[in-house]
């Protein structure tokens, strides 16, 4: 056993109202400079829909991820020979185009424009060029599309649907859509760092997440191939690979990162997770229907007495422990098991957890009346507008378990506080739903006051980062924080 | 003027080397001491995707193969002349020379071509970049024009630029035989040593940084606090 801590996430989906007040946040801190204008390390999908970049998911087109390869692990981007070749030209990278060319307005043009019998327009300016531009996309053009034959129809998770359960995602009246946010998985088995030629690509061993060396990065590229989330993006003007950094100087200073922090529906869930590094590269490997529970048995029980031990062997701190014993992360991914691995088939194992978003019945209404009630109570699961298909290729590699599993047991803890709140369900039945979703009142208690009730502190349980040991490399702590905030710092200038 | 101008090939053969060298090999290292972030290939490939792989890939490979050949014919004149010494052997190392310099002057040409047309890549060329385009363009195309003018060059380099090359490896600059060469071989030298001279001012900078460590490291890499690098899996 080779314990590791990771910070680790859950993004509640049946909670986000897609408001984007995420990427905002994200935005205007870490990618307003030139060159990063067009990159979203956080963004809101719409779903079904091609989100963004364009059709991401689709690894035909893209490369991304692992493949078996005569039951070895191989990126599907290219061999490790192959990968000398591909430093001249990258032939699966996405472009520009794949994203959308940034933009902004010519807002002088309100202010300098002659008197006129018009309204002066604020015509729209690439920022890339400068020059005057025709907007054809943008980082979130289909945006609440569900149901649309350019977008929606187009989304790769439609593969292995019938044709009536697709017919029934674009029908009118059964339209159906939820969002999707994204940020950097920060996965145990990263493609983008094994990708990367030079090395500048690491995973920060005390909490797992994943950086780009800024200094040792060569713009060679690799790493946007390889991530199948495509999460690793070029910076044009500096010349160098960007991504998500999960705010780590906000982590550092004990605050959530600034999309979590941000979050209007309270969907996000931060804590550590203690995991066994010396199984990935087995879980890595294992058939793509047992890939989901694979990586969920990676995840170690923090109040194990003997996962204690190896993790205090391994250099792990008492204080980071303590915090993984109360990570919410844990409770929803391996207690409850209602947080899935979006495309575990990639084999990167992502360490962000999505709980499936419910959604509406199919309404079957005859005459005045919709019955919705059934002997079988979690009929409407399955009825539901979402087709289970579609969510398991999203969070199953096309399994329906795992997603059936975590949607029961979330209309069973809906039903349970119905019962005690409402009233009309009798609390036999609520109760019977509980055991038939493998729930008990006291779980189902828990889920209902981490979901609904739930605040900042239990949300987001931030382990100390102990930052002195990291300074420690360096210098002198103390000197250091004596110093700090005096000296010169030099920006990212594109070299000659 | 006219007493300077017995000075000029001195200077240009036997003192512009060494200014160069030391030039290269000072500030490469300054560079990348004091600003390593500017190491990259700075890649416009992002921007345009499909221009790129006509200019980019022939260029590398062609100028590769010819880098290569001088290096190797630097240090193995012996061998090459030998290989030479039949005629059908000769034919072949010339043609195949001619094809990967042609390789190059296409790649070139569909560079400049690229970032002169594509407004998006214009935008990430700096007059650095210009400066080097036009210089590799004149080596390219000088080198060019000796293969094709002066023929059989794959064996009198062994005669007459190994021997240079190696004067001046040796501190004892001789270079009476390369003074009295045409002018495009002088041209073709003289630039030599510029270009040299220029890599640490400019992106080509990218040619000292390989993937080294690749292909003996394990895929992933973490770092940690206070230890050395390590890796899992």
């Amino acid at each position: 056993m080779d314990v590791r801590s990771q910070v680790a996430m859950v993004f509640h989906l049946d909670k986000c109202i897609g408001c984007h007040t995420c990427s905002i946040a994200c935005k205007n801190i870490w990618t307003d400079r030139k060159g990063t204008d067009y990159m979203w390390w956080n963004n809101v999908e719409t779903k079904p829909g091609t989100g963004f970049p364009t059709a991401w998911e689709d690894q035909e087109k893209y490369r991304g991820g692992w493949e078996l390869k005569n039951g070895e692990l191989q990126l599907k981007s290219t061999s490790k020979a192959q990968t000398v070749f591909n430093i001249f030209h990258n032939p699966h990278m996405p472009t520009m185009d794949d994203y959308y060319e940034p933009w902004t307005y010519d807002y002088q043009e309100l202010f300098n424009a002659p008197p006129g019998d018009d309204q002066p327009v604020a015509k729209p300016i690439s920022m890339v060029t400068g020059e005057l531009i025709q907007i054809k996309s943008g980082p979130n053009w289909d945006d609440d599309l569900g149901g649309s034959p350019i977008y929606a129809a187009n989304d790769p998770n439609l593969k292995g649907l019938s044709p009536e359960a697709q017919q029934q995602l674009f029908a009118v009246e059964e339209l159906v859509m939820f969002y999707l946010p994204r940020i950097c998985n920060h996965c145990l088995n990263p493609s983008c760092v094994a990708s990367c030629p030079s090395g500048a690509l690491y995973k920060r061993g005390e909490d797992g997440i994943v950086l780009v060396d800024q200094n040792r990065c060569r713009g060679w590229r690799a790493c946007v191939s390889a991530c199948p989330y495509k999460k690793v993006f070029y910076n044009w003007s500096s010349g160098k690979s960007e991504k998500c950094i999960l705010c780590y100087p906000r982590l550092e200073t004990g605050q959530a990162p600034a999309c979590f922090h941000s979050c209007v529906g309270r969907i996000r869930y931060l804590g550590v997770v203690l995991y066994d590094a010396s199984r990935i590269e087995e879980v890595s490997k294992l058939p793509e229907d047992q890939l989901v529970e694979a990586q969920r048995s990676l995840i170690l029980d923090p109040n194990d007495p003997e996962v204690i031990a190896a993790a205090r062997l391994n250099g792990i701190h008492d204080s980071v422990i303590e915090s993984a014993q109360r990570s919410p992360v844990y409770q929803f991914v391996k207690v409850w098991k209602i947080a899935l691995p979006p495309h575990i088939e990639y084999r990167t194992m992502p360490m962000l957890f999505y709980v499936p978003p419910m959604a509406p019945v199919l309404s079957q209404r005859e005459g005045q009346h919709l019955t919705n009630v059934s002997e079988d109570l979690f009929h409407d699961i399955d009825e539901a507008r979402i087709p289970m298909k579609f969510l398991a290729n999203l969070f199953g590699a096309g399994v329906e378990d795992g997603v059936r599993y975590a949607l029961r047991k979330q209309k069973a803890v809906r039903w349970y506080r119905r019962a005690i709140t409402v009233g009309d369900v009798t609390m036999e039945t609520a109760e019977r739903m509980l055991r038939e979703a493998n729930c008990t009142p006291d779980e189902a208690e828990a889920i209902y006051r981490l979901t609904a009730l739930c605040t900042f502190e239990e949300r987001f349980v931030i382990p100390p980062m102990h930052r002195e040991e990291a300074i420690e490399m360096m210098r002198d702590p103390q000197e250091h924080k004596q110093e700090t905030g005096f000296g010169f710092l030099h920006g990212q200038r594109r070299a000659m | 003027m006219s007493t300077l101008l017995p000075l000029l090939d001195p200077l240009l053969f036997s003192v512009l080397p060494y200014v160069s060298v030391i030039v290269f090999l000072l500030m490469t290292i300054q560079r990348y001491r004091v600003r390593t972030f500017s190491y990259s290939s700075l890649s416009s490939q992002f921007l345009e995707n499909r221009q790129h792989f006509w200019a980019v890939v022939p260029f590398h490979y062609g100028i590769l193969a010819i880098l290569a050949a001088h290096l190797g014919a630097f240090l193995l004149p012996g061998t090459v002349l030998a290989w030479n010494s039949e005629p059908l052997r000769l034919y072949l190392l010339e043609i195949t020379g001619l094809v990967f310099a042609l390789l190059s002057l296409v790649g070139l040409a569909a560079s400049l071509w690229r970032r002169a047309t594509v407004t998006k890549v214009r935008i990430v060329t700096t007059p650095g970049d210009w400066v080097v385009f036009a210089m590799l363009l004149l080596q390219v195309l000088t080198g060019l024009g000796i293969a094709l003018h002066y023929g059989w060059g794959t064996s009198w380099y062994a005669g007459v630029a190994t021997p240079y090359l190696r004067s001046i490896l040796r501190l004892n600059p001789e270079s009476d035989a390369i003074a009295a060469m045409p002018w495009m071989v002088r041209l073709h030298v003289i630039n030599a040593w510029l270009l040299i001279g220029f890599v640490p001012f400019t992106r080509l900078v990218h040619v000292l940084v390989a993937p080294n460590p690749y292909f003996w490291r394990k895929p992933q890499v973490a770092r940690w606090y206070g230890k050395a690098n390590r890796s899992h899996p």
